[in-house]
């Protein structure tokens, strides 16, 4: 009797330990998210892009569509390229489509946000997005606005 | 002839020998515990007999000790965040905090004070018993009937105990930070949600305790089967099981750390 009792105490801990990781995985963090099926990839140029870092979301009228994947310097250019992923749930982007680098909150956390345009065509994997806007650097806009008191 | 220097220079000498003779025989202990590895799979029984008085014992002082925690993180974590107007950010704050050091560190050291040092104790007095040497007389390899089974009951229980540490925690600080203190419910989950990953912080947190488990069974087994066999002996290996245990858990820790999440 005493073993069966202390064998269902450790069938409830492993089961325990179990859900316990589960909820890590699907409350805590996120994994609903992260493995959402199929995706394209498309890439856009900014001058400056901020605060923006891979993982970064991509967003299309403020809902998640996407993440960053990666950041490189065009070594010929001298710009940066953003590389991302949009879900295939959203494959009906214009082909001028536009993006900006924008700020959740007065300080919070770059994302780009996606402003579709009205082309025919649509964005598709490797497509460039061409009409991009650039983050706003909190000095370069000080610097303006001393620079234009300083005319008047 | 200056005698005092030598004998200086020789304690040194014994000192590093006995150093290496104990890490080598360390090393051939776990080496043995793991040709051991197929005992799992041919008498579940003692497996699970120890995840019960290693892993099930363990889970109250778990539960309450996270819940605390958890309840001071949501407190500590308030205070300070609505400084700069981020309370919004409090669930972020204390899942990534839970998830990647105080859930690991926490549980390996809890779980060093009541079945590590539970371990060397049982092991201890089983050798001044002489039940090993019994087992020995009688053809029991002492290492697969006794040492294998608690060996993997530890590293088992470690990484599913900090799980429930990190649950418990999480629900401890929104306790605290939404029913108490009243940030919105939606936001400390939501916030949470998209800060921490599943792969550096969570996996990242389970890989570390998976390895502290491993080191704190190594090391508390180790301490019991190759004590002194008597009272001093036991003792003396006891806390000797706590003290390296809980200092092997934070440099671990630190490398840990560095190798994952520097990147």
């Amino acid at each position: 009797m005493k073993t069966k009792l202390s064998e269902l105490f450790v069938g409830v801990f492993l089961l325990a330990g179990v859900v316990s990781v589960a909820f890590l995985a699907m409350n805590v963090g996120n994994l609903d998210s992260e493995s959402s099926g199929e995706s394209y990839r498309v890439s856009a140029s900014f001058d400056n892009i901020g605060g923006l870092n891979a993982k970064s979301p991509v967003t299309l009228a403020g809902v998640r569509i996407g993440r960053v994947t990666s950041i490189q310097v065009d070594r010929d250019r001298f710009n940066a390229v953003v590389n991302m992923t949009i879900s295939s749930a959203y494959n009906n982007l214009p082909l001028d489509t536009s993006a900006s680098i924008l700020t959740s909150g007065l300080l919070g956390s770059q994302y780009i946000g996606l402003d579709p345009g009205g082309d025919i065509e649509v964005l598709q994997e490797g497509s460039v997005i061409d009409i991009t806007q650039s983050a706003i650097v909190l000095e370069n806009l000080i610097s303006k606005f001393l620079f234009s008191q300083a005319e008047k | 002839m200056n005698w005092t220097g030598f004998i200086f220079v020789a304690s040194i000498g014994r000192w590093a020998i006995e150093l290496t003779h104990g890490l080598g025989r360390a090393g051939l202990f776990l080496g043995e515990v793991f040709l051991q590895f197929d005992v799992l799979f041919r008498r579940p029984r003692l497996l699970i007999q120890q995840l019960y008085s290693v892993g099930v014992l363990t889970v109250l002082i778990i539960i309450l000790s996270g819940f605390f925690v958890g309840m001071v993180l949501g407190l500590q974590g308030y205070n300070t965040l609505v400084g700069f107007g981020a309370e919004s950010s409090l669930g972020l704050a204390v899942a990534k905090l839970l998830t990647r050091e105080l859930g690991p560190v926490l549980t390996a050291l809890l779980f060093t004070g009541r079945a590590g040092s539970a371990l060397t104790a049982e092991i201890g007095l089983m050798k001044a018993t002489e039940q090993i040497a019994a087992l020995e007389m009688m053809a029991v390899n002492p290492v697969r009937r006794i040492i294998a089974s608690r060996f993997f009951a530890a590293v088992l229980s470690v990484p599913l105990l900090t799980a429930m540490f990190c649950v418990v925690g999480v629900f401890g600080g929104h306790l605290v930070g939404v029913e108490m203190l009243g940030v919105d419910n939606g936001v400390f989950w939501s916030s949470m949600q998209q800060g921490v990953d599943l792969y550096d912080d969570i996996f990242g947190g389970l890989i570390k305790s998976l390895v502290f488990g491993f080191f704190i069974g190594w090391i508390a087994l180790n301490q019991g089967y190759f004590c002194q066999p008597n009272s001093a002996g036991i003792s003396r290996a006891t806390t000797a099981t706590v003290v390296t245990s809980s200092l092997a858990v934070f440099s671990l820790n630190y490398c840990l750390t560095a190798l994952m999440f520097s990147a």
